[in-house]
């Protein structure tokens, strides 16, 4: 099995005429997904590699018969962003993929807030998507389906990362040795994000195909506190390893400066590459100092488990 | 005409070069500005952007086989 | 963008939150005759982006107008941690009572901004929170619903303050929370938030941050504060190199690029990327003992010309010899275009491709392509089954003579 997606998920593209959204469209059918229609405003009647396009999401679940799409993968101008993600989700939609960067964090707490209310789920902003190796993707993760397939083979591990290129490069890794990927999620790169590792847990917790997990994280917030919490409140049965990128920001000349990613900043204490390997590690989360050590990392923790 | 860059050369054949219908269409097509057609109609290669050729092939699916050629410097001229 | 300590209590004023009769002035003279309006005791207070003013002897105290002018003279000439001040704030000295914090952030975790209320003003509220937390007060406010003055009375009631200093408090934090939302905040600080001897509530000092991504839709608050539509303030002066980098990406639009050198000082060019790979990049050199020159990201599939000018701007660096080429796994970003930027960089520079660019580690779209480039030109090229750490590895061991080229 997987999380989030598997082979029968359907879902639109909002924004689908976009250069990006073009390739990306191209991408997920090619690797095998359900594109079950596109929206640009005022661009109806046109077709993006065979999917029609519509001016709303409403002319897409009329068009389905009345089925709302499972999912959304939305790559807008940042200005426009909040207004499509409130039309999928007040059209039913369940699972938001939001790929726009520089969207300003009032928009995304709204965007969050209304799928709170409506029971739906929202993955990034600032991300590439997700990926269940050789069932499908939802999103630009991996690129063109041959690479994304040689990158993601199917396995054991779950992967959630806050850089959509270091996704792939660890997946690849873990696909190199044989461990294989079950789901791996590009969570994004902002400092308020739809969906942060302890909220997509329960998810992977809940999944049998998934046997550990593996994140890529960076300095600035306290979502790997809140994974740490989360650790310590539930039971988990998941051998959890993990990566973290810019050590260097913490020297004192680095202070206050954003590195890779908007939510990189360091604006606290708690926000330090070094307070986040403690806080990890008193969690009982192994972290590595390379991304070639956690293959072996993370099979040194199923064999503890097994035994 | 040919224009040589640092990986990439282009070749139009003299008298294609010459078809305004082609030179219109070889602006068109090409995604990285390669081809412009000049005052008089005719077909120019815009030196500084031949590097930037992305081997989308567009241009050689919108010519007459041979009327434009695509050439690999860093592969002994390998046509593309 | 951070705001001046002015333009902050401005923000606040137009909130309809309370400040002082202050005036703001870039002349000495002017300031004599601001303290001459006010009238008795006043303050005067150096504006620049930078903390610490108060320790450097950019905040004094002046019993007449003359007082203030020569206090202002000297204010005007003091740099504060290199910064040059605006200008400087004329305030009342003000009989303060008691001390209030007011703060509104964001909380990543909640998603919502976080309403901080202490009724120990005046100082760090990260230390009171440590050392008090009992008289520190928080609340959630929610961003699709109106903010409810009922928010902002339970962050005052957290903090244990009640009575008619709550009833005073509530609207002005109230205030502060919609503020933080309708201008697009990144931090809206009121500290001190003062209660002088008459009872009545002022704003002292503010510190505003507004959010970057947001500065598009905010012009017409950002004009009104006589903010320039090119104002940058980064927080530091972007170094030769930056403003280099940031010229070479604005003039194209295919892709991404960026280059920092503030703080590194090393000798090894780095012309790396995405997000992730180039904080793992520039990590992986350092770990091995090897001293970056600069941190740079490719991103978004580049041209070759803009992956050429970050390559020579790299190498155009005092004391750049060697330049290392490096991403992630690269599926929108092509190898063979990189390739071609960075071997171009090295020729028009008139250096060998093979010695400058020490290794080249892109695996991804089009790299059988790309290494045909690096073959023809003898550069020492990896694809995925190099790890970022070994092929940052044998960048170092090149540069530092340890191994044969």
């Amino acid at each position: 099995m997987s999380i989030l997606i598997d082979k029968s998920t359907t879902f639109i593209v909002q924004g689908i005429t976009g250069r990006e959204a073009v390739n990306l469209t191209r991408e997920c059918l090619d690797f095998g997904s359900k594109i079950v229609g596109g929206v640009t405003p005022g661009r109806k009647g046109r077709e993006v590699h065979g999917v029609p396009v519509f001016d709303t999401v409403a002319q897409v679940v009329e068009h389905n018969g009345g089925a709302v799409p499972d999912g959304s993968v939305v790559t807008v101008p940042p200005a426009f962003t909040k207004d499509a993600v409130f039309e999928a989700l007040e059209a039913g939609i369940g699972l938001v993929v939001i790929v726009t960067e520089r969207i300003p964090r009032r928009d995304v707490a709204q965007m969050v807030e209304l799928a709170d209310l409506r029971g739906a789920r929202i993955i990034g902003p600032n991300c590439l998507g997700l990926i269940v190796p050789g069932v499908a993707k939802m999103g630009g993760i991996g690129g063109p389906a041959k690479d994304a397939a040689k990158a993601y083979g199917p396995g054991r591990v779950g992967v959630m990362s806050r850089s959509g290129g270091m996704t792939t490069e660890i997946s690849s890794t873990l696909t190199a040795a044989g461990l294989g990927v079950s789901t791996a999620i590009s969570i994004g790169g902002d400092a308020i994000i739809g969906s942060a590792y302890a909220e997509l847990m329960p998810l992977f917790e809940a999944d049998e195909q998934t046997e550990a997990i593996v994140i890529y994280t960076e300095p600035g917030g306290r979502m790997e506190a809140q994974l740490s919490e989360w650790v310590a409140e539930h039971d988990s049965r998941l051998p959890i390893v993990a990566f973290m990128a810019g050590r260097f920001m913490d020297s004192e000349e680095m202070k206050g400066m954003s590195f890779g990613h908007a939510g990189t900043i360091v604006e606290g204490k708690e926000d330090t590459a070094a307070q986040k390997i403690e806080r990890l590690q008193a969690a009982g989360i192994q972290v590595v100092e390379r991304i070639d050590e956690i293959p072996d990392a993370v099979k040194a923790r199923l064999h503890e488990g097994a035994a | 005409m040919r224009t040589d860059a640092l990986f990439i050369g282009i070749e139009i054949d003299d008298e294609a070069a010459k078809d305004t219908a082609l030179a219109a269409k070889l602006e068109e097509v090409c995604p990285v500005d390669i081809y412009a057609q000049a005052a008089d109609g005719t077909a120019q290669i815009v030196a500084v952007n031949v590097d930037e050729c992305v081997l989308c092939r567009l241009c050689l699916d919108a010519s007459p086989d041979g009327a434009v050629r695509v050439l690999k410097l860093y592969e002994d001229g390998a046509e593309l | 963008m951070r705001f001046y300590e002015y333009e902050a209590r401005e923000i606040v004023k137009r909130a309809g939150i309370p400040v002082t009769d202050y005036g703001f002035t870039a002349d000495a003279g002017e300031a004599g005759q601001i303290a001459e309006r006010i009238g008795g005791s006043t303050v005067i207070k150096s504006q620049v982006l930078t903390g610490g003013r108060m320790k450097a002897g950019g905040v004094k105290f002046a019993d007449t107008p003359g007082e203030a002018e020569a206090h202002a003279a000297d204010i005007l000439k003091l740099e504060i941690n290199g910064h040059a001040a605006r200008g400087v704030l004329v305030d009342p000295r003000a009989q303060v009572k008691q001390e209030y914090y007011a703060g509104v952030v964001w909380d990543g975790t909640a998603k919502k901004p976080l309403i901080l209320f202490s009724d120990m003003g005046g100082i760090d509220i990260e230390q009171v929170a440590e050392e008090h937390p009992d008289h520190v007060g928080r609340a959630h406010v929610p961003t699709l619903l109106p903010v409810s003055d009922f928010h902002a009375k339970q962050a005052i009631a957290g903090a244990g303050v009640t009575g008619r200093q709550m009833q005073r408090l509530i609207p002005i934090v109230s205030r502060l929370a919609q503020l933080f939302q309708t201008d697009d905040m990144t931090l809206a600080e009121i500290n001190p938030l003062a209660e002088l001897e008459d009872g009545s509530f002022v704003a002292l000092d503010a510190h505003m941050e507004m959010e970057k991504e947001a500065e598009g839709r905010q012009r017409e608050l950002l004009r009104a504060l006589g903010i320039a539509d090119d104002e940058e303030r980064d927080g530091h002066e972007p170094s030769t190199f930056e403003s280099a980098v940031s010229a070479i990406d604005a003039a194209d639009h295919r892709g991404v690029i960026q280059g920092k050198d503030t703080g590194f000082h090393g000798d090894l060019g780095l012309v790396i990327g995405a997000g992730g790979g180039s904080l793992t990049l520039t990590d992986a050199v350092q770990s091995v003992g090897g001293s970056p020159a600069n941190y740079s990201e490719i991103g978004g599939n580049p041209s070759v010309a803009k992956a050429c000018g970050l390559a020579k701007a790299v190498l155009q660096k005092d004391g750049v010899e060697k330049i290392a080429v490096m991403m992630s796994i690269v599926s929108n970003t092509r190898v063979d275009i990189v390739a071609r930027g960075v071997i171009k960089a090295c020729i028009e520079l008139g250096k060998d491709p093979a010695e400058t660019i020490s290794v080249f580690r892109i695996p991804g779209a089009w790299e059988e392509e790309g290494f045909k480039i690096l073959r023809r030109y003898g550069v020492e090229h990896f694809d995925r089954s190099v790890s970022m750490h070994e092929a940052a590895q044998r960048a170092v061991d090149k540069i530092q003579g340890t191994t044969a080229p």
